[in-house]
């Protein structure tokens, strides 16, 4: 995958590309100037979150839709050989063709054959994360294949040179008058105005003349049914339909973990992902079918299974649970962190509180290391999500999993945090050494202290604290000095 | 598919295999506490669930026209022809006794996608209506057509009987044929892409009309 893009105008933008990205702090600084960037996603995220609360405060069965979304998911899970080939074989009974992908690199190698078999020079897409995480565009593009996105966001993307910065709302970090700059100058409309209506009857234009003419697609899946075979796309514009419906090939790329058990088990997830995603009782499309449909639609249907990762992710007891998701970005709209941020400081497709737990662990924890810190383990996206993917744990869970990495290194012997943490856990571990401890830092606190009520800076390792919060004094007396002595009185 | 496919799928596989090695590998019991769950309240729905269909439907901009069974085909005429649409495609399976005179209809034989782009709409069956969410479901039989047909026209009438709504998605669930395709549709094709403004039709049909009918019969 290249690192950098040149879009049309010249200008070039980072690829979301978690093995070179730079740690998020770094990049979350950056984009923390970048005023209307926050103005953007704060904006849209309130908007997203306020129609999302009415519409669950409506729903008196809500916790037991999240109950049952959680369970169905962890059955998928915990059967997800079964599962898998009772879809591979059902589909392909309905006329279609599985492929498996163990990587990327092997997922994007089977798309271009199909495609060269066909003698496809372009295809037409709808939006799928998937397909941005193994970065199949670029790899089509240097192979002399040209991609052309159908959702309205992700061809705001694609024309402006641009990354996604939410699963679900790629887009949100941009508003209309950037848009109107982008289709005015890459779609030749000058006059065009910042209204959405006229923003939106501009891409209808644009694409229905491809949606017509080019003959193959590709598409992700938000899940595969194992019981009928069965795959389902929850969308809003009908670029879905279009694709689904008007090409001679379609090709979908999806995720192991996008499996689901049954056909009923739609019932669900299709009340909690479109009430946590959009804010909508139901989005306007829901497509369900399997394989090749007789005399309607694509003449050949092909999926590529992809693990990528997953299965990895799938061996650790706690981070497994990440695998539960359903894309709704309900976690990224709540998120503290993401709200403040915008999406591309994650350095991944995969931003905000899922992306935090999802990419490193996809990385095998060798990139990415630094967003299980980008959170202040407030919960908020726990609350939020309908499959009850307990965040914050996995969010724990994996900065041990950096630091037991480090530790693993040799320098770390020399490390200082390290001796630290070593030397807490001693005193900690011992009331008598507890109290010897605090006696001795109130001591060693005169050296510093001068009647101030917080400390602003202090010296050496301490000072790393002190750089983004303050710190209280110790007090004269603690609180087992004066238990200890009342008990005396 | 080719040597290497085969080896990719079996290292899958075992590689899952192996990560779920010991992992409960229960039938976890789904708890289905959820409204609706594992019911199908029949086909005798009450009034309150057709108003509410008809109230979210109207949330969604779409019309609603309240018919007998006898005057689907004059009330469709009439419409159509309120707002000069004439040139109408239809699944080649509905009854012609829904066709009116006064409107083109169109007969879905195969109809090129040029085609169904240049007609003035469609007007279709359907399999259900789902009243929380104002949904109408299409399996896309002979009545409900290919799915294409009702994507490419900008203008839906849709045609559902009241005893064909239901109230919650669980119920739906319980009448729906897995082994066909499926399409949901809940209001015009939408997008809130930018700046979360809600705009209404962008590659689906903009409008929608529903011909609610008080007692659909079997069509002949």
């Amino acid at each position: 995958m290249s690192l950098v893009q040149i879009e049309p105008g010249g200008h070039s933008s980072r690829i979301l590309d978690p093995k070179t990205a730079p740690p998020f702090p770094d990049a979350a600084k950056t984009d923390l100037r970048d005023t209307q960037l926050r103005r953007n996603v704060v904006r849209a995220t309130d908007t997203i979150q306020g129609k999302r609360a009415a519409l669950v405060a409506e729903k008196s069965d809500w916790q037991a839709l999240r109950d049952a979304g959680a369970a169905i998911r962890r059955e998928a899970l915990a059967n997800l050989d079964r599962y898998l080939l009772e879809f591979e074989q059902r589909f392909q009974a309905a006329g279609g063709t599985v492929h498996w992908a163990a990587s990327a690199a092997e997922a994007n190698r089977i798309v271009l054959q199909i495609l060269q078999r066909e003698a496809a020079s372009e295809i037409i897409k709808i939006k799928s994360m998937t397909t941005a995480e193994i970065g199949l565009n670029e790899y089509l593009a240097q192979h002399g294949v040209a991609a052309h996105e159908t959702d309205l966001a992700e061809l705001i993307l694609q024309l402006g040179g641009d990354q996604p910065s939410h699963i679900v709302v790629p887009a949100l970090h941009k508003n209309r008058q950037q848009v109107r700059e982008i289709f005015a100058r890459t779609m030749g409309l000058p006059d065009l105005s910042d209204d959405p209506e006229a923003l939106t009857a501009a891409a209808r234009q644009y694409l229905r003349e491809k949606f017509l003419r080019v003959k193959t697609a590709i598409c992700g899946a938000n899940f595969l049914i194992a019981e009928t075979g069965g795959i389902t796309i929850v969308e809003s514009e009908g670029n879905g339909r279009m694709c689904l419906t008007l090409p001679e090939t379609l090709i979908a790329i999806v995720g192991i973990e996008k499996v689901i058990p049954r056909f009923a088990d739609l019932e669900v997830l299709l009340q909690t992902l479109p009430r946590s995603a959009t804010g909508e009782r139901m989005n306007p499309y829901n497509s369900i079918w399997s394989g090749v449909v007789p005399g309607d639609g694509p003449k050949k249907m092909h999926v590529v299974l992809l693990d990528n990762g997953r299965s990895r992710v799938l061996r650790d007891a706690i981070g497994r649970q990440t695998l539960q998701c359903i894309r709704c970005g309900a976690c990224q709209n709540a998120c503290p962190v993401y709200r403040q941020t915008g999406g591309h400081a994650y350095g991944s497709v995969y931003a905000g509180p899922i992306g935090a737990i999802l990419t490193p662990q996809l990385e095998d924890m060798r990139h990415a290391q630094s967003l299980p810190y980008a959170s202040s383990l407030c919960g908020a996206c726990y609350e939020v999500c309908p499959v009850k993917i307990n965040i914050p744990e996995v969010l724990v869970h994996l900065r041990s999993r950096v630091v037991d990495r480090g530790r693993r290194k040799l320098a770390s012997f020399f490390d200082q945090e390290r001796a630290g943490m070593m030397a807490m856990a001693a005193v900690f571990a011992n009331h008598r050494r507890y109290g010897a401890a605090q006696r001795l830092a109130r001591i060693g606190q005169r050296t510093i202290h001068h009647g101030e009520a917080w400390y602003h800076w202090l010296p050496g390792m301490a000072g790393r604290w002190t750089e983004t919060r303050d710190l209280a004094p110790l007090p004269q007396q603690t609180f087992r000095e004066w238990w200890h002595q009342r008990g005396r009185s | 598919m080719s040597a290497a496919g085969r080896s990719s799928r079996e290292r899958v596989l075992e590689r899952i295999r192996k990560a779920n090695f010991g992992a409960a590998r229960l039938q976890e019991p789904i708890p289905r506490a959820y409204e609706g769950a594992g019911s199908d309240r029949g086909h005798a729905q009450s009034a309150e669930v057709v108003a509410l269909f008809e109230e979210r439907l109207h949330d969604y901009d779409a019309r609603v026209f309240h018919v007998h069974q006898d005057e689907i085909a004059a009330k469709a005429a009439e419409i159509l022809k309120a707002a000069d649409r004439r040139r109408i495609a239809v699944p080649a399976g509905l009854s012609a006794t829904w066709r009116a005179d006064g409107v083109e209809w169109i007969a879905d034989h195969e109809l090129s996608a040029d085609a169904l782009n240049a007609v003035d709409g469609v007007m279709t069956a359907a399999t259900l209506g789902i009243a929380v969410s104002g949904s109408i479901v299409l399996q896309h039989g002979p009545t409900e057509g290919r799915r294409v047909l009702t994507l490419l026209p900008d203008y839906h009438l849709c045609v559902v009987g009241a005893a064909q709504v239901v109230e919650t998605l669980p119920e739906a669930f319980a009448r729906i044929d897995p082994t066909r395709p499926v399409t949901f549709f809940s209001g015009p094709s939408a997008t809130a892409d930018i700046e979360m403004t809600r705009i209404k039709g962008v590659h689906g049909p903009r409008f929608l009309d529903v011909l609610l009918v008080d007692v659909l019969l079997a069509q002949d």
